[in-house]
């Protein structure tokens, strides 16, 4: 040992993988600031992806939802709200109706249900990310982005038990931090990027091969 | 196939109950059940749904709270008042052409749904010819239905609700409030039969015009689904009406070539005429 010791390096970050390989499900839950944030991230979900897209957006109660028409102009995949007992379709968006908790169930299909609100919200992103874990696994892409509650936290966690991967926009560049930083402070291993970050990556889901 | 140990003890579980106390939850949705039950593990101080089924397997008492947990479900008087709207607007012409009326709420529940049709039939001169049949499996729920009691903290959203639904009189006539409560009119319960039932082990008891059921096959898996439907097929009468919840359909089951959509939006449907 000579005092000329270099000093230890910094561990190096482990790069997350750049692409998004073997996916096949990516759950996406906001709250406060969503809308947009959501609409950025469609953006770059190529047209012919073979993956499903599951949206929770915490929404007021009682009325009739718009985000499936708005999130269409945004996306090249058909859009649409989450009816029950749905079978998942490989290339769909779907978005979790006001009022009603959405969950995958085997199959994989849609399930809603009416059970008593988590984290005060009904849809709760846990319930979505949760669910999905249980069907997908590695297969599962969970984000979480801008929102005022800790919803999403749980269900984060519950992806990467479940061997899937986990991403967390940018605390700082999120319209609200709350949701982002409180999904990262109990999944730390989670990737942590800004949005058009995220939106680049989505380009990289796996696409149906054309015959 | 179970994939994981979770789903295995989940199985083990309800296939535990259905032998020792012959509820069936085998056929419920497995996603929202296995969020229930490991929530009332939890709630049961047990570590794993192995644990819990060693208690209720071996505590008596231990079921009849469990049985609460999983099958309670709250509802709002007039809950999506288009839905009533709907009914009073698009059905209840066609029901008044009958001398007598039967209307089935399946799976009432602590009884919202069943006080709100009654209220519905009064204001449009039905009730005194109708039997409202409400029915659920959940004994502790159907003496609540039974009792008609809601916080008086709830009855402002009932009211807004019913006034929606095209009201042609006013909530507080069909309450009054004492102690935090409101106490529903008896008179409403006259005409109505609260009865244990089973969509999923029991069947068809009477021939109705109306059968209501929202929010109820959302816990339903498939096959479980399309029983309850089909009993709901078997119990109406000729071109009877079939009310679902705002997110539920007849699209993806057996029984979608049994039903006309009468009113889109609202998830009302009408037995097809089969000649």
């Amino acid at each position: 040992m000579t005092a000329f010791a270099p000093a230890p390096a910094p561990a190096p970050a482990p790069a997350p993988a750049l692409r998004l390989d073997g996916i096949d499900a990516v759950v996406i839950g906001a709250s406060a600031g969503g809308v947009e944030a959501v609409s950025r991230l469609l953006v770059g979900v190529p047209a012919g992806a073979r993956a499903s897209v599951f949206i929770v957006l915490h929404l007021p109660r009682e009325r009739p939802s718009l985000l499936a028409s708005v999130f269409q102009s945004k996306c090249g995949l058909p859009v649409h709200e989450a009816e029950d007992k749905e079978p998942v379709q490989p290339g769909h968006v779907y978005v979790a109706p006001p009022d009603y908790h959405l969950l995958l169930d085997e199959g994989p299909c849609l399930a809603l249900s009416s059970d008593e609100p988590v984290n005060y919200s009904r849809p709760a992103i846990d319930v979505l990310f949760e669910s999905a874990a249980d069907i997908y696994g590695a297969r599962l892409l969970g984000v979480i982005l801008t929102g005022g509650n800790q919803d999403g936290a749980a269900g984060l966690a519950a992806v990467l038990r479940a061997g899937g991967r986990a991403m967390v926009q940018q605390p700082d560049s999120a319209l609200v931090s709350l949701m982002p930083a409180s999904a990262l402070a109990r999944s730390p291993a989670s990737e942590v990027l800004g949005l058009d970050d995220i939106a680049r990556l989505l380009g990289t889901l796996p696409t149906c091969v054309t015959p | 196939m179970p994939s994981n140990d979770t789903d295995i003890e989940l199985q083990l579980l309800l296939e535990a109950i259905y032998l020792k106390y012959h509820y069936d939850f085998r056929t419920y949705a497995r996603a929202s059940l296995k969020r229930r039950m490991t929530t009332a593990m939890a709630r049961f101080g047990c570590q794993s749904l192995s644990q819990l089924q060693d208690r209720v397997l071996h505590d008596v008492n231990a079921f009849a709270p469990l049985l609460e947990y999983l099958t309670v479900q709250v509802s709002d008087m007039f809950r999506d008042p288009s839905y009533f709207r709907a009914l009073r607007r698009t059905v209840l012409p066609l029901l008044r052409t009958y001398p007598s009326l039967k209307v089935w709420v399946a799976g009432c529940s602590s009884g919202e749904e069943v006080y709100s049709l009654a209220i519905l039939l009064r204001e449009e001169g039905l009730l005194a010819n109708t039997i409202l049949y409400a029915t659920d499996i959940n004994a502790k729920a159907l003496q609540r239905a039974e009792a008609g009691v809601y916080e008086l903290g709830r009855v402002a959203g009932f009211t807004e609700n019913h006034r929606k639904s095209g009201a042609r009189s006013s909530l507080s006539d069909y309450y009054t409030a004492a102690y935090g409560n409101a106490v529903l009119d008896k008179s409403l319960r006259k005409n109505i039969v609260f009865s244990d039932h089973s969509l999923a082990t029991d069947s068809v008891f009477a021939e109705v015009q109306l059968v209501s059921c929202r929010n109820v096959l959302i816990y339903f898996d498939r096959a479980l689904q399309d029983r309850a439907l089909g009993l709901f097929g078997e119990a109406l009468c000729r071109k009877g009406f079939l009310g679902l919840g705002a997110k539920e359909s007849v699209r993806f089951s057996a029984h979608a070539d049994t039903f006309d959509e009468l009113v889109r939006d609202d998830r009302i449907y009408q037995k097809r005429d089969v000649a």
